[in-house]
């Protein structure tokens, strides 16, 4: 497996088997051959490169070419058990947008991202009074594709405004296994590098999205 | 292969064509368990000769890097068939065959046909070829538009189809410049409202500025440029209206070389057909009702970046129903500046991505 994406396997537990998953961004469907291989999840895929479209459909995944900004709309409500947004979301446009549509064509929405509380990037601006560049934001702000970074809080805030409800939240930090947290805490916004997220849409669900703990692996 | 009086071909008109005939031909070898058949569909003036060399213009078969040893469809380890649609003139019945019933040509007396038609057709002949269900059928243009209707019409005899360049429903402007062809084509003195078979003679000129007129849809306008610019067939203008700019020239031989290789009424059924084509129609305008019978067919939809005739918000409008049905789709738009012929053309990412695709389907379907 890719040890730069160890929230993979926080993703693996957070999916019941046999559940229809969305994964945007998928790239070359990495991820979405190891959920069907762990978990028998029916995968999909979106992603914007061609040659990430090309090596998913030698993979024997369904993957469809389009960008997280406009083509979520082209799909109906319910269409899967969880919509899956890997690393992703600061790179789209409208985020507020994106994870609405999440939850409107998923009953669950699992989201990391990289957070920008934490206190490397904080001591980075401090000291060096540049946009930080850190192991886990390494590109310089011109040529990031990193357009809407938030903070650990930002995220809360924003989840909160929604409506929407966390199920469970983990904080990431790289090659260390993925640490539960309660993600309002402001400690928690110096000490995860990364954070994944799964959220509901906060209403009464006749099933239950949150995996049994038993099928934690 | 010819079916006999009793076994008619049932068209959407309500007419029924007795006695037709599919010319095809076949590459490979049909695997023990029948699980290898790949039927390829054809655009609308091509022809059942895919691959190999053309027995009339000698030249490759029209998709030879899709289709032949070591491509993606490979007669190593697919069965391939493709037939000549019905209407057309390369052998299967169109209005250019006898008419049983008279002995005389048809001409404008063939009932007026739809993709569904064709597709039924060529559903009668896999069924004849003893093939209860194809591992893919493949087409681009008018043959993804038959790809399309075979998932709605015929999706238990599919396990993957691939549809690329095309388009789900013909538009206003399609309708439109099939009618500008038409058009010069019945224009033409030599058409003879359709008889001119009896007459001895052939609409040549109208047929050829319809295929003018349509080859411009089928490049992009970078491509148009960048191959011919303003460039002039000699030194300096003739002040008249000889071919002047070598785009003149080039269009003119491609409307001159046409007419050897096609019929004109062909040509009015064929174009007839895809204006008619609307897979929507029959579902109260819902694509996606049209593709819920066909959940379980895995798909691949391929569209080109600089294809105006049949644009990728169409193919996006086929990937957005087929997963609004649930089905299994992929899709891919491949960067390309050649226009709609980019499907015909040396193009390595579809290629690639047609090779990922029927590989992978081909594992699920146990083929080696």
């Amino acid at each position: 497996m890719n040890d730069q994406r160890e929230d993979f396997l926080e993703i693996l537990k957070l999916v019941r088997p046999g559940a229809r998953v969305l994964d945007i961004g998928c790239g070359e469907g990495a991820l979405l051959e190891l959920l069907a291989r762990e978990k028998q999840v029916d995968g999909r895929g979106l992603e914007i490169s061609q040659a990430g479209v090309s090596a998913a459909l030698a993979r024997g995944l369904a993957v469809v070419q389009g960008d997280a900004d406009r083509e979520l709309a082209d799909y109906p409500d319910d269409a899967f058990d969880y919509a899956i947004l890997s690393q992703t979301l600061q790179t789209v446009r409208d985020p507020r947008s994106v994870l609405v549509e999440l939850l409107r064509i998923a009953k669950g929405a699992i989201v990391s991202f990289p957070n920008f509380g934490h206190w490397r990037v904080r001591a980075s601006l401090l000291t060096k009074g540049r946009m930080p560049t850190t192991k886990a934001l390494p590109t310089p702000w011109w040529e990031t594709p990193n357009i809407h970074l938030c903070t650990l809080l930002d995220f809360t805030d924003l989840v909160e405004d929604l409506g929407f409800r966390i199920e469970a939240a983990s904080a990431l930090i790289r090659g260390k296994p993925a640490r539960p947290m309660t993600p309002g805490r402001p400690l928690e916004n110096w000490r995860a590098e990364a954070a994944i997220f799964l959220l509901t849409r906060g209403e009464q669900s006749a099933t239950p999205i949150k995996p049994a703990p038993d099928k934690l692996i | 292969m010819r079916f006999p009086d009793g076994k008619p071909l049932r068209l959407d008109s309500g007419a029924r064509l007795e006695n037709f005939q599919i010319a095809y031909k076949t590459w490979g070898e049909l695997n023990a368990d029948k699980t290898n058949a790949v039927l390829i569909c054809h655009a609308l003036t091509l022809d059942q000769y895919v691959t190999g060399k053309h027995p009339i213009s000698g030249k490759p078969g029209w998709w030879s890097r899709v289709v032949g040893p070591g491509m993606p469809v490979d007669p190593a380890r697919h069965f391939i068939i493709c037939a000549n649609v019905v209407g057309g003139c390369m052998g299967s019945t169109g209005p250019a065959s006898l008419n049983p019933a008279t002995g005389a040509p048809y001409g404008l007396s063939f009932p007026v046909l739809t993709i569904g038609d064709m597709v039924r057709a060529q559903a009668m002949l896999v069924e004849a070829l003893g093939i209860e269900t194809l591992f893919s059928v493949i087409g681009g243009s008018m043959g993804g538009m038959q790809v399309l209707q075979w998932a709605t019409d015929y999706p238990e005899r599919l396990f993957s189809a691939i549809c690329v360049a095309a388009t789900a429903r013909h538009s206003a402007q399609n309708i439109a410049l099939h009618e500008v062809g038409r058009q010069a084509i019945m224009a033409d003195p030599d058409w003879r409202a359709g008889e001119y078979a009896l007459a001895g003679v052939r609409p040549e000129k109208g047929l050829a500025v319809a295929r003018m007129g349509a080859h411009i849809t089928y490049v992009s306008e970078d491509a148009l440029q960048r191959k011919f610019g303003r460039g002039l067939q000699r030194d300096g203008l003739s002040w008249g209206f000889d071919a002047d700019f070598q785009v003149e020239s080039y269009l003119r031989h491609q409307g001159v070389s046409f007419v050897d290789r096609f019929d004109a009424n062909a040509y009015l059924y064929i174009t007839r057909a895809m204006d008619y084509f609307d897979l929507s129609a029959a579902h109260g305008g819902q694509l996606s009702k049209a593709f819920l019978p066909a959940r379980d067919v895995r798909f691949c939809v391929v569209s080109f970046t600089s294809d105006w005739l049949y644009p990728t918000r169409e193919s996006r409008e086929i990937v957005r129903a087929l997963n609004a049905a649930g089905a299994r789709v992929s899709f891919l738009e491949v960067v390309s500046d050649k226009g709609h012929d980019a499907f015909l053309l040396d193009e390595p990412e579809m290629h690639a991505a047609l090779a990922g695709f029927l590989g992978a389907t081909g594992q699920e379907r146990g083929l080696t």
